[in-house]
């Protein structure tokens, strides 16, 4: 299967089964669109040489075969069963997403949570009950060393100190049964003081700093609780920028959602660059159809030449030296993840678990509260086998949109949840999520393209000189 | 090659499956 897109001044051909990416001149790209009509070698000559000049042609057609022969055009997908077979085995649980708390100070219009008031049911998670949680994960996890947790809301920061006993009792674990936790956090920000920041960067192997943008953005769609609508933009902004500051090299993330309200979300993403943060997400926002802030399908050709804008100026803020990351076009073509990986899945149900503050175990975050989807608890463990079943067999294959899609080996079949939301199964794909997903990669791929041509170009110039 | 710049040189099938990546959501 051949992916071809041109974006930017680049002309790409992404070999889907191998996953290797070409840049190529127009006569290539020409011919390789007609050899994937399955015209043979002979008519594509015919066809370009009224164009081209037939030796060209034929070099080019010979740097074709070259690379099909060396599996990296027109490559086969022989994965299938090896995925079912990797599915097919016993899974064992590697992380847990705990809702220490489901209150929050805020009343995001977007929240899962509806706007922080969980359907009047507000709780704090105990240190007994996350401490069951950790139990629960050191006892399924197998043989597997690195254990993930992430300490998720409402606002985590409202139940601070189990937070802080529950890391140190994973510590306390990871000597007695040779596990590795790697804790992370995600905030609002409004709570932040010294003393969480220190314990953060001592513990917290990423942190998740939640903000939309730009002033106007946030504070539309992220107001303080009971606060008349106060936004928390001039709140939360200084406490990032030190908590960004102090983490140094460590991992973070400023993360934001977009919305209907601001489909120019590229000008919220360089706003977080521009207030001196590197590693940056902006997300599109799941909503209800009916939702007034809901992404439509009429705004996906707006979004996408967003992300078209946002890559270039990326790129060309790397190349003045003012880089950063960007989590949706994060790429790695060298050392990515292992084909099984792929094509399986994020594993929520089988190797990712949410707990609820009251010990409720669900498939992920976005399950929580669907009475559907309850596994089980912390004490007696999962007993709704029959549900891990369906989560275990969500892979690409056995998604009929993902079967021919380009992007399977990037997406991994998207978010099961999303699919429960629009379509009412876990096997399904929401449709707009599916386009944006796919219009990223382009992009991250493009981007790809574009540096690696300016390090040749670089290179060339430092020749020349010497 | 004068008219295809190949960025990386999938078929991990052997040596992958361990399972200790990170979830996501050598």
């Amino acid at each position: 299967m051949i992916h071809q897109f041109k974006n930017n001044g680049f002309n790409i051909v992404l070999d889907v089964n191998s996953g290797s990416v070409h840049v190529v001149d127009d006569l290539v790209y020409e011919a390789v669109a007609l050899l994937d009509q399955g015209k043979d070698e002979e008519s594509v000559c015919r066809e370009l040489s009224g164009t081209y000049a037939p030796d060209l042609v034929r070099e080019a057609l010979a740097e074709c075969a070259e690379l099909r022969e060396a599996g990296l055009l027109f490559s086969e997908d022989i994965y299938r069963d090896a995925v079912f077979d990797f599915k097919a085995r016993k899974t064992v649980v590697k992380a847990l997403c705990l809702h220490i708390a489901h209150d929050c100070n805020l009343a995001c219009r977007y929240c899962f949570a509806e706007e922080g008031e969980y359907h009047g049911r507000r709780a704090l998670m105990s240190f007994e009950v996350g401490k069951k949680a950790l139990d629960f994960l050191i006892a399924n996890s197998g043989s597997r060393r690195n254990l993930e947790v992430d300490f998720f809301g409402g606002e985590p920061l409202m139940n601070w100190q189990v937070v802080k006993d529950l890391v140190r009792y994973g510590r306390e674990q990871e000597k007695l049964h040779d596990k590795r936790f790697r804790f992370t956090l995600t905030t609002n920000g409004t709570l932040v003081n010294d003393e969480i920041m220190d314990f953060c960067n001592r513990e917290m192997a990423n942190v998740v700093m939640s903000m939309d943008g730009r002033r106007e953005v946030n504070d539309r769609m992220r107001p303080f609780r009971g606060g008349k609508g106060v936004g928390s933009y001039d709140v939360i902004v200084p406490k990032f920028q030190e908590f960004a500051r102090r983490r140094g090299e460590l991992d973070y993330y400023v993360r934001g959602t977009f919305t209907h309200y601001n489909l120019d979300f590229s000008q919220d993403v360089l706003h977080y660059a521009d207030l001196g943060f590197t590693k940056l997400s902006m997300e599109p926002v799941v909503a209800p159809p009916e939702a007034p802030y809901a992404i439509r399908e009429e705004d996906v050709p707006q979004i996408c030449a967003e992300y078209d804008r946002l890559a270039q100026e990326m790129i060309r803020r790397e190349k003045e030296g003012r880089g950063f990351t960007f989590f949706h076009f994060m790429l790695d073509l060298s050392g990515g993840p292992c084909v099984y990986k792929r094509l399986s899945g994020c594993g929520s149900g089988t190797e990712y678990l949410a707990v609820t503050p009251w010990g409720d175990l669900y498939p992920c975050h976005q399950f929580v509260g669907n009475e559907q989807f309850l596994l089980g608890n912390v004490d007696e463990g999962i007993v709704r086998e029959d549900i891990v079943g369906e989560f275990k067999q969500c892979n690409v294959y056995a998604k009929p949109k993902c079967r021919d899609c380009f992007a399977r080996f990037y997406c991994s079949g998207g978010c099961a949840a999303n699919s429960w939301n629009f379509h009412g199964k876990i096997t399904d794909a929401y449709d707009i999520g599916c386009e944006l997903e796919r219009k990223r990669i382009e992009c991250a791929i493009m981007i790809k393209a574009a540096l690696a041509a300016d390090n040749e170009g670089k290179e060339v110039e430092s020749n020349e000189q010497e | 090659m004068k008219h295809i710049k190949t960025l990386n040189t999938l078929q991990t099938l052997k040596k992958g499956g361990c399972g200790e990546c990170q979830t996501s959501c050598s």
